[in-house]
């Protein structure tokens, strides 16, 4: 389980994250929902460590990551798999030396049992025998499904994934969708996605946080979602003539 | 003024985390080869071509400009030699491979950055800074060496048959090139060399490493990398001559 308290971020005047408190549970996918400009993005990097907070603290299972020792630290790295709105796929890299790239790094593991890791992961991302392509000859959906493998390699803990949908039509989107809560059951691990896919919520939306204005305004299930009478949240979520009339409904 | 001393403290950041123990020996060492390819072998080519055509016109010019003939052919070979050595070799060959490494790694570090694969390295604790730079930084302060003790010996073999056009004879040729030889020269120039090949890789791997926006943001950085470079490689070259000849 993650869990924010009082997160504030400023970048010079501007006052981004204004004292955010919230849990994300652990084996259900958490979405985070909100404009562009919400501060979700800028959420997401305060909790993956590229960003750090002006205010309140992050606590992954219970500890406060700002209290924690350098090699604590480094070792709670390990346990987090990021998912790229663009892959962010090693350009030099084959899809074998990307998925693998983790477990040189940080295992001592031999290059037969690191070959069979990596053959695993992409059986499960649907993409076995794909190993030598380069990241430039797959298509937007392959990339997402490797940077996956790779996010998952090394069976992490956490995983979060940033807009895991931009770019993708819609049947490939519900692909990613249910391959990351799939994935989020399968290993009990605590996945935070930031979307702005209103196809994502519907389809994955078990636990939704949704932040207007540097604060999280609403919390809920897209149960929950539809039958709310938070007007920020229906003026974003309920934007289209076609999701208007489905509230309505 | 502030600008400046901005970027100076971020330069000297990134190189305290450049400057660390490698993650793991054997990655690194891979990597390393990846860049004395990229930054040094793949330069060789360029290297000989402008070499040896600018040996041969710096003896035609030297040549047709001595029209006295008191003046003794030999001084051919010896204006070639000086000015390969001191400073065609070091400096503009520095300069010209500041073009074409220090674009090629501000370009690379750039979209790596816009790409948010530098973001994906250090989500999984690898020091990025350090992955990726030291690399860059060893292998051209280790490899510029060897390429310009090259253009050193393609340019003298340029200026010969450049000397031979103008009827500069082998024997006077060569019997510039060993008069009054310095052998400090060369390692006057081979230090250069080094400091300019740090001012590069270092340098560009700055711009390229804090690019911020996208693709247009890329070709500025790639841009300030060459420009910065050229201006301190000719800064510390005044500098490093007035410490070491004058």
């Amino acid at each position: 389980m993650i869990e924010i308290k009082n997160i504030e971020k400023y970048f010079g005047d501007n006052h981004v994250l204004k004292d955010m408190t919230h849990k994300f549970e652990q084996g259900k996918t958490n979405l985070i929902i909100g404009e562009s400009g919400s501060g979700k993005t800028t959420l997401l990097k305060i909790l993956v460590g590229l960003y750090n907070n002006d205010n309140g603290s992050v606590l992954f299972d219970g500890i406060d990551v700002d209290k924690m020792k350098r090699k604590e630290k480094k070792a709670l790295r390990q346990e987090v798999g990021m998912l790229f709105q663009g892959g962010a796929l090693y350009d030099y890299m084959t899809v074998e030396e990307n998925i693998m790239f983790p477990l040189t790094m940080f295992t001592e593991k031999t290059e037969d049992e690191k070959l069979e890791r990596v053959n695993f992961c992409l059986k499960r991302v649907n993409l076995d025998g794909k190993n030598y392509l380069m990241p430039s000859e797959l298509s937007g959906g392959m990339k997402k499904r490797v940077a996956i493998a790779r996010a998952i390699v090394m069976q992490p803990k956490y995983l979060f994934c940033d807009e895991p949908n931009s770019g993708l039509d819609p049947k490939t989107s519900i692909l990613i969708d249910n391959l990351i809560q799939e994935i989020t059951i399968e290993y009990n691990i605590t996945t935070i996605v930031n979307t702005h896919d209103m196809n994502s919520v519907m389809e994955i939306g078990e636990h939704i946080a949704y932040i207007n204005k540097g604060e999280i305004s609403w919390t809920g299930s897209k149960e929950d979602l539809i039958k709310s009478d938070n007007k920020d949240l229906n003026d974003f979520v309920f934007a289209s003539e076609l999701f208007k009339r489905i509230k309505n409904v | 003024m502030l600008k400046i001393l901005k970027h100076l403290g971020q330069y000297f950041i990134m190189m305290k985390k450049v400057i660390s123990k490698p993650e793991k020996f054997k990655v690194f060492w891979k990597q390393l080869l990846l860049e004395i390819e990229k930054v040094g072998i793949n330069s060789i080519g360029i290297v000989l071509f402008i070499s040896f055509f600018v040996g041969g016109v710096v003896s035609i010019q030297t040549a047709i400009n001595m029209s006295s003939p008191i003046l003794p052919k030999y001084l051919v070979g010896l204006a070639s030699r000086d000015s390969l050595i001191l400073e065609f070799s070091p400096t503009m060959i520095s300069l010209i491979l500041a073009g074409k490494v220090g674009s090629s790694i501000a370009s690379e570090l750039g979209s790596m950055r816009v790409s948010e694969q530098l973001d994906a390295l250090d989500i999984m604790g690898v020091n990025s800074a350090s992955f990726l730079i030291l690399p860059k930084i060893i292998a051209t302060v280790f490899f510029f060496p060897f390429l310009v003790i090259i253009s050193m010996g393609i340019g003298m073999i340029g200026a010969w048959i450049g000397g031979l056009s103008v009827d500069v004879t082998t024997a006077d040729f060569l019997s510039g090139l060993k008069y009054e030889f310095t052998p400090f020269y060369v390692t006057y120039s081979l230090i250069k060399t080094v400091v300019f090949a740090f001012i590069i890789a270092s340098v560009s791997s700055y711009f390229g490493y804090f690019t911020k926006g996208g693709s247009i943001a890329v070709g500025k950085s790639s841009t300030k990398a060459v420009v910065s470079s050229s201006i301190l490689i000719l800064f510390f070259n005044f500098i490093l001559t007035n410490l070491l000849l004058a």
